[in-house]
């Protein structure tokens, strides 16, 4: 009798479904309006990449899929060799660690932060 | 160009310019005449001289929600093209003294009118008027840009609907850094959203982040009152009415809570809250 009553007239998921899509649409729009976003962004990822393995630029691509549910960023990059653990150029400094509520607060930002921070010594 | 002030208004020009505020949605159909016919009738009613300009040329609606249809005897496009005199075309409304209708043309299109003549067109009304109220098309094309065009100040509204706020998102964009628009959610159906079936405004303004004008209730007496032609901002002991008002207040810059929808559960909702517990 409960059950029966909750389903008539408990919550349903139909805002959250409209919600969800809702996020993603947006998102979705939002990369398609800013392929210079995206430009920039391939190339650091490359950047970053080629400090520690030796890349195919031309051949990287980066493509973003859309599932049911989320939005994930898919890069295809290859790699044409990787130094001798002996022979690896010196490191930039390491980055410092960030604290673990940074990182949880704001996951993206911290990534572009640390990004930023390791190109600023080369 | 060289146009005779009315003589009603001969007394004092106005050193300071109205406002112009333009009433976009990207979408079609979320009630932005609607809305535009019931905020300017209540800055009207506070007794603010306003005008509003229907930018929907070759839809013309206004006159119809505003119940001036048959009164509009010239157009917008007529004034621009110099062939009538914006007192001969402005059309006072029925109800309120300090409302008046500048009406879209009907049997052209919106690609014949030029920008810097539109923009120029809200330039003389705001000479006239405190508030010039610009309802703008739906889309995102030559309409949009000269409803915009005029305009300092922007209400993007929006129903509870993905796609609505999709495109509301898209014309945030489009208005860019010169406008920090206003949000009127539109057709709340609060049992829906208590029920987790509808996008709350919450959800609405996550995405959206706009400082909120007001909400407003997906209600009958807005059908009704659009069927006659009155306005139901007419009546301010109506709740939608008076939601109306204290938008107006709002935006004549009086420190007022936007209005929202009351969450109240039907019999139903609470009978079922009865037998299943707190939903």
């Amino acid at each position: 009798m409960i059950e029966f009553f909750k389903r008539l007239f408990g919550p349903s998921d139909s805002g959250a479904t409209a919600k969800q899509r809702l996020q993603l649409v947006l998102m979705t729009d939002h990369l398609a309006l800013a392929p210079e976003m995206i430009d920039a962004m391939k190339r650091e990822l490359v950047e970053v990449i080629s400090r520690y393995v030796e890349v195919d630029r031309d051949k990287v691509e980066v493509d973003f899929e859309r599932h049911d549910h989320a939005l994930a960023m898919m890069a295809n990059v290859p790699i044409l060799g990787v130094a001798r653990p002996s022979e690896r150029a010196p490191e930039p400094a390491p980055a410092p660690a960030p604290t673990p509520a940074a990182e949880t607060a704001a996951p993206l930002q911290q990534r572009k932060r640390r990004k930023k921070a390791q190109r600023a010594p080369a | 160009m060289h146009e005779r002030q009315p003589e009603i208004e001969v007394a004092a020009v106005p050193a300071v310019r109205g406002r112009a505020i333009v009433i976009t949605s990207g979408k079609g159909g979320v009630g932005k005449t609607t809305t535009t016919a019931n905020l300017g009738t209540a800055l009207a009613m506070r007794g603010a001289r306003v005008a509003l300009v229907d930018a929907d040329v070759g839809l013309r609606n206004l006159d119809i929600v505003l119940g001036l249809e048959s009164r509009v005897k010239h157009h917008l496009l007529d004034v621009i093209e110099g062939g009538v005199t914006l007192d001969d075309a402005l059309v006072p409304s029925k109800y309120t003294d300090s409302l008046m209708l500048l009406a879209a043309a009907q049997n052209r299109e919106k690609d014949e009118v030029p920008t810097e003549a539109m923009t120029a067109l809200i330039e003389r009304l705001r000479e006239r008027f405190d508030y010039v109220l610009v309802d703008c098309p739906a889309g995102i094309e030559h309409g949009f840009r000269n409803a915009v065009a005029g305009a300092q100040e922007a209400i993007v509204v929006c129903t509870p609907e993905v796609s609505a706020v999709r495109d509301v998102d898209r014309v945030i964009g489009l208005l860019g850094n010169r406008f920090k628009p206003q949000l009127i959610v539109n057709r709340l159906r609060p049992q829906l959203v208590k029920r987790g079936k509808m996008l709350s405004v919450e959800d609405v303004n996550a995405i959206l982040r706009l400082p909120l004008l007001g909400v407003i209730a997906d209600e009958p007496e807005i059908i009704i009152t659009t069927n006659k032609g009155e306005p139901l901002a007419l009546r301010r002991d109506d709740a939608t009415g008076a939601a109306y008002h204290a938008m107006a207040a709002k935006i004549a810059g009086e420190d007022v809570e936007a209005p929202t929808v009351e969450m109240r559960e039907s019999f139903f909702g609470r009978l079922g809250a009865f037998f299943g517990g707190k939903a």
